[in-house]
Order: structure tokens, then C-alpha cells, then sequence
């Protein structure tokens, strides 16, 4: 079993139309999807979902109001600006949305007016979808930890690939190079960055680069909308290679992504348009390098 | 517009990535410099920064930006364990002697406050770097992170810092809607959602519609790309949202992004749909800042 992440680091740039047209062509697959604060891939695959559980994001503070003395003690501890103090100056509250669950107020607070429940972060799932099963969750939004929650996501499907004897499991990546990122990439057996071919993609194509090279994943580059800059395509894809990059392919700017997106099919299942005999290619590439090694 | 603590603070956010948040914000801030208005921009997107591709800053000044990490004395640690059962984040454990694991560390100090022999004393330990420059007559702001870090947020409390004490503050928020989001716009005066009318723009529009629901924060809607669908449309006047703008789809826009030019100076309705944003964006400013 082989694990693949799809990243982009710069956001639009195809990544979840590309992960939804390899899982329209991989056979025993398992989906994962790991952009847990934007999710998108279950438009296109519409995934009916057997198992739900919530995802528990560690522990938020709230004070009781009649217990606290306003001392302020748990103002001067916290360390993330997270504790108020109510308009008549008598109590501390704790913002909204702004608690890190350190827990440290928690024990400096002299009279033990500050509970520290477990906090709902949101939900995770096992779903079956028409290409295999996949595993995916929903982030609160505004929720911490969604480091945890990929991590998460990535076990679970893990875990089906094996009971179900997949060969693959194709994992949809959130933008950036944060925490979510590195949760999605570390222990791949390759990165499919997807970029495009401007001078931000370039900028970001970089630093995602860096990132795996930083937790030795290898990788294959694939510019999407190539024909916006062809120049600046063929510097993107010499700079990856240098850096030990496969060169997965190069696809066409082609209205097909939005198209298909809007019928909720992947690129190559609405299979009109340039681009998807070109991610038929671009997967058979990408197969075929991956068994090689 | 204006606020009791500061610039009048804007943020530019956008469930999706790739939506154009970036160009929206420099443009306004462009805007805004060139009718000769006090401006600063600043990138809170630090994971992947953009901002300055367009803007082309002079870099003035840059500092490290991170935490206060705890540094154990081995001398003086009798292993008690107190440190580990106080860290929530499982960034300091004690199999003999307590050990840390910085890139675990939230830097909150629970495990200082917990030891009770004095072996830990705190370091500081740098997530990126924040630069801050002139690009013309804007003020320019950006955080950088370091490759291989994890966390976002005090590099984006760093970032906004430097927020200045008059004029307007455009925010360039990260994609998505997770901390690294909520750090950024949880105290703007106002937050511009950029999305586009695709199934995946709507989707994530509404996840961020959500989140600003919850933090209370005002907002309006640009469409970005504008074309034939017109399901965020729909959406915004179900919801009852303000549509501020729609800018339309043009290839041109999309060339001119990438060589790194900013649509602004080349297309010229990318230019219209921008001043007309301008205006509906200060006046709905001004109905939030009375
Ligand atoms: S430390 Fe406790 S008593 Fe003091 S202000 Fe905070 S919650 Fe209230
Ligand atoms: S738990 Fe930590 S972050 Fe939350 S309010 Fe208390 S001290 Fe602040
Ligand atoms: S500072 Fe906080 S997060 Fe870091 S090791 Fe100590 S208790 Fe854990
Ligand atoms: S609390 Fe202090 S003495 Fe106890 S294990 Fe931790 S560092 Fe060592």
C-alpha cells in the first residue's frame, strides 16, 4: 500500500480536482481528505457516510462568574490574550474563540473558578464513495488542532486501506505549510505538489518544496494552467527537477475543471476538455514511478 | 472610520484558497495610497506570503518572532514528572529527566509554573521572522515562517504588533478557517470575504460565513470571477449577506497576476470592480464604525 498526498501550497491552484480524477482512476484506493478547514473533495465524490464521531480538540477554560473574585490572576498567567475582564471590572471571562487549553489559568486561580470542559472540534468520518471508501472530517470553524484532525484522518484511512487490502491511499492536502501540511505529508510515500505557473504559485512552489525536502518525501510536479505563462512553467518545472522533483506533466487552463466541478464529477469522469486525458497520462506517470521504486 | 486603539483594521479573508484575496487586498491598499490615505498593509497569510510579489517593498527592518519555550537544568531536576502532567500538549515528558520537545511547545509556561525545584528557566525560540518596509507611500508588514514550523499563530500576533496607530489596516488573512484564520480577524473592525461562484468557492464561503457568525465579527461578500453561475449570489441574498462587489472573469486578469503585476494597472474592469468595491466597502465600513 502507497501513500500519496496531494499539496499545492498555494490555495486554487486544481489540487482537490486532481485528487478526485486519481481517484476516478486508481483501483482499490482509499480517499482521504486532509483539507479538514475547506473541505471540498466530498462535492465531487459525494461520499454516504456509514461511521460519524466527534472530534475532541483537547479542553477550552470557562470561568464561573459566581465563583470568581475578579483577582485577575488568570489575566496575568495566560499567555494568549485569552481572558477579559467584564465591563463593570468585578469579573474575568474568558474570550471567545481565543483559548488555547493550555489549562494553566486553571490551576493559578486561587478560588478554582475555572472549569476546563472538553471542547467539540468538530466531526470525523467514514464514508463510501463511488471510487472506494474514504475517510474525511469537518472542522469547526474557528477550531484549534486541526493538525490533530488530519492526523486523524490520515489513520482511519490507514486503517481501511488495510483491512480492504487497497493498494493506494490518495491524500488531499490543505494549502500552506503549516501545521494541517506537515500532519498531511509526514510518512508519504510521495507529494504530488500541484502549482501554477505565476509568480505567487512560484513563490509557494518553493517553499512547499522545501517542506518536503525538510521530512525527505519525494515529489512529482505537476503545472496546472501551464499555458498562462508557458516561460514561467518551464522555470518552475527546471527548479523542481534541480531540486530532485519528478516531472509528473503540465496541464492545459481548461474550463473542464469548472465545469465538471459544477456536475459533481472529477475532470476526467466529465471527460470533455483537454486537461483529462492529460491526468490519465499524468497518473499512469505517476504509477508507474512510484512502483519503480 | 475609525477605532479607539488603532488603525481601522480590514481583513481579507477567504474560506478557499486561490480566490484572489491577495490581489483584492493589495489593490485596495494601492487604492488607498494613491488617493494619498494613510495605509498599511499586512500579510498574516505567513505560511505562504504574497503579498509583497505585488507591492515590491523596500524591507526596512526585520525581527524574529516565536515563543518561550521551557529549558531544562538536568542538575537540578529530580524528575517529579509535575512538568509533564501540567503541559497539555504532551511538549515536555520525563522518562528520568524532563525533556522538552520544542516543536510541540505552545510556549504557555505551565510547565515552569509547575516545577517545583526551579529547573526550568524559558528561551526563546523563533517560528519566523516579521518584516516590515515602505512600498511607496504604503506601510508594508509581512510574517515569514520558518520551513518545517507548525504554528502559525504567534507569528501572526507578531505581525500585528505592528499594527499602526492611525489610518487603515488591511489584513491578509490565511486560507481556510482554522486558529491561524481566527488570530488574524477575531478583533477586525471588518472582514471582506473573497470567494468565487463555483461549487468549491460556495462551500468554503459558507464555512467562513460561519466562523464570522461566531466571532461576531461584520462582513461582506466579494465575488471574485465573476460569470454566469450565480448560485454565491443566491446564497448571499437567502442569507441576507452584503454583495459589495463582483469582479468579473477575465483571462487577462489571470496573465497579468501572473507575471506578478497587479491586475489594477492592466485591466481596466478589474480596475472599475476594485473603485467601485472601494466605495461600498468604506460605506458599509462606516455604518460598523459610527
Ligand atoms: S483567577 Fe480566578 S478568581 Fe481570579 S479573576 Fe481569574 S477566574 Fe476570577
Ligand atoms: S487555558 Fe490557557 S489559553 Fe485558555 S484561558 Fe487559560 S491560560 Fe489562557
Ligand atoms: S511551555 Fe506549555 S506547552 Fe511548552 S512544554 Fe511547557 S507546559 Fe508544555
Ligand atoms: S517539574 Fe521540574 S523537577 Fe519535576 S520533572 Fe519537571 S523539570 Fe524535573
Amino acid at each position: 500500500m502507497k501513500q500519496i498526498v496531494i499539496i499545492s501550497g498555494k490555495g486554487g491552484t486544481g489540487k482537490t480536482s486532481v485528487t478526485a480524477s486519481f481517484a476516478a482512476l486508481a483501483r482499490k484506493s482509499v480517499l482521504a481528505d486532509c483539507d479538514v478547514d475547506a473541505a471540498d473533495l466530498h462535492l465531487i465524490l459525494q461520499p454516504e457516510i456509514k461511521r460519524r464521531e466527534v472530534f475532541r480538540s483537547g479542553h477550552e477554560a470557562g470561568i464561573r462568574v459566581s465563583d470568581c473574585t475578579g483577582c485577575g490572576v488568570c489575566e496575568e498567567v495566560c499567555r494568549f490574550d485569552a481572558i477579559g475582564r467584564a465591563e463593570d471590572g468585578a469579573t474575568c471571562f474568558v474570550r471567545d474563540m481565543s483559548c488555547e487549553g493550555c489549562g494553566v489559568c486553571v490551576s493559578a486561580c486561587p478560588v478554582g473558578a475555572i472549569d476546563f470542559p472538553e471542547r467539540e472540534g468538530g466531526e470525523w468520518f467514514i464514508s463510501d464513495t463511488r471510487c472506494g471508501p474514504m475517510a474525511h472530517a469537518r472542522l469547526t470553524p474557528g477550531g484549534e488542532n486541526s493538525g490533530r484532525l488530519v492526523a486523524l484522518v490520515r489513520e482511519q484511512a490507514v486503517e481501511l486501506a488495510k483491512e480492504r487490502q487497497a493498494d493506494w491511499v490518495l491524500v488531499d492536502g490543505p494549502p500552506g505549510i503549516g501545521c494541517p501540511v506537515i500532519a498531511s505529508l509526514t510518512g508519504t510515500d510521495l507529494a504530488v505538489i500541484v502549482t501554477e505557473p505565476t509568480l505567487s504559485g512560484a513563490h509557494d512552489l518553493s517553499r512547499v518544496l522545501d517542506l518536503a525536502q525538510h521530512f525527505h518525501i519525494p515529489v512529482a510536479l505537476v503545472v496546472n494552467k501551464y499555458d498562462l505563462n508557458a516561460d514561467l512553467a518551464v522555470r518552475l518545472e527546471k527548479e523542481a527537477r534541480e531540486r530532485g522533483a519528478f516531472l509528473a506533466g503540465r496541464l492545459p487552463y481548461d474550463g473542464a475543471f469548472t465545469e465538471a466541478q459544477r456536475q459533481g464529477l472529477s475532470v476526467v469522469e466529465y471527460g470533455k476538455g483537454a486537461a483529462a486525458e492529460e491526468i490519465k497520462e499524468l497518473w499512469k506517470r505517476i504509477r508507474e514511478k512510484i512502483n519503480h521504486e | 472610520m475609525s477605532r479607539v486603539d488603532g488603525a481601522f483594521r480590514i481583513a481579507v479573508a477567504s474560506g478557499k484558497g486561490g480566490t484572489g484575496k491577495t490581489t483584492v487586498a493589495v489593490s485596495l491598499a494601492v487604492l488607498q495610497a494613491q488617493q494619498e490615505e494613510p495605509v498599511q498593509y499586512l500579510d498574516c497569510d505567513v505560511e505562504e506570503p504574497n503579498g509583497h510579489i505585488f507591492l515590491k517593498p523596500a524591507i526596512e527592518e526585520t525581527e524574529e518572532a516565536g515563543i518561550l519555550i521551557p529549558v531544562v537544568d538536568p542538575a537540578l531536576c529530580d524528575g517529579c514528572r509535575k512538568c509533564g502532567d501540567a503541559c497539555e500538549f504532551h511538549a515536555i515528558v520525563v522518562p528520568k529527566k524532563a525533556v522538552v520537545f520544542p516543536e510541540l511547545c505552545h510556549g504557555c509556561g505551565g510547565c515552569l509554573r509547575a516545577c517545583p525545584t526551579g529547573a526550568i528557566t524559558e528561551a526563546f525560540r523563533a517560528v519566523g521572522v516579521v518584516e516590515c518596509g515602505k512600498a511607496g507611500r504604503l506601510s508594508f508588514v509581512q510574517g515569514l515562517l520558518n520551513i518545517g514550523e507548525a504554528m502559525a499563530p504567534p507569528l501572526i500576533r507578531a505581525v500585528k504588533k505592528k499594527i499602526q496607530p492611525t489610518g487603515l489596516a488591511l489584513l491578509d488573512a490565511p486560507p481556510g478557517t482554522a486558529c491561524a484564520v481566527v488570530t488574524t480577524v477575531k478583533d477586525a473592525d471588518y472582514v471582506l470575504l473573497v470567494t468565487e461562484p463555483t461549487p468549491f468557492g460556495l462551500n468554503d464561503l459558507k464555512l467562513a460565513v460561519e466562523l464570522m457568525r461566531s466571532l461576531g465579527r461584520p462582513f461582506g461578500v466579494v465575488v471574485n470571477r465573476a460569470c454566469g453561475d450565480d448560485s454565491v449570489r443566491r446564497y448571499c441574498r437567502e442569507e441576507g449577506l452584503a454583495l459589495l462587489a463582483e469582479i468579473p472573469d477575465d483571462r487577462a486578469v489571470a496573465e497579468s497576476y501572473s507575471r506578478g503585476e497587479l491586475p489594477l494597472d492592466t485591466v481596466p474592469s478589474f480596475r472599475r470592480a476594485l473603485e467601485q468595491l472601494k466605495e461600498t466597502l468604506s460605506a458599509a465600513c462606516e455604518a460598523v464604525g459610527r
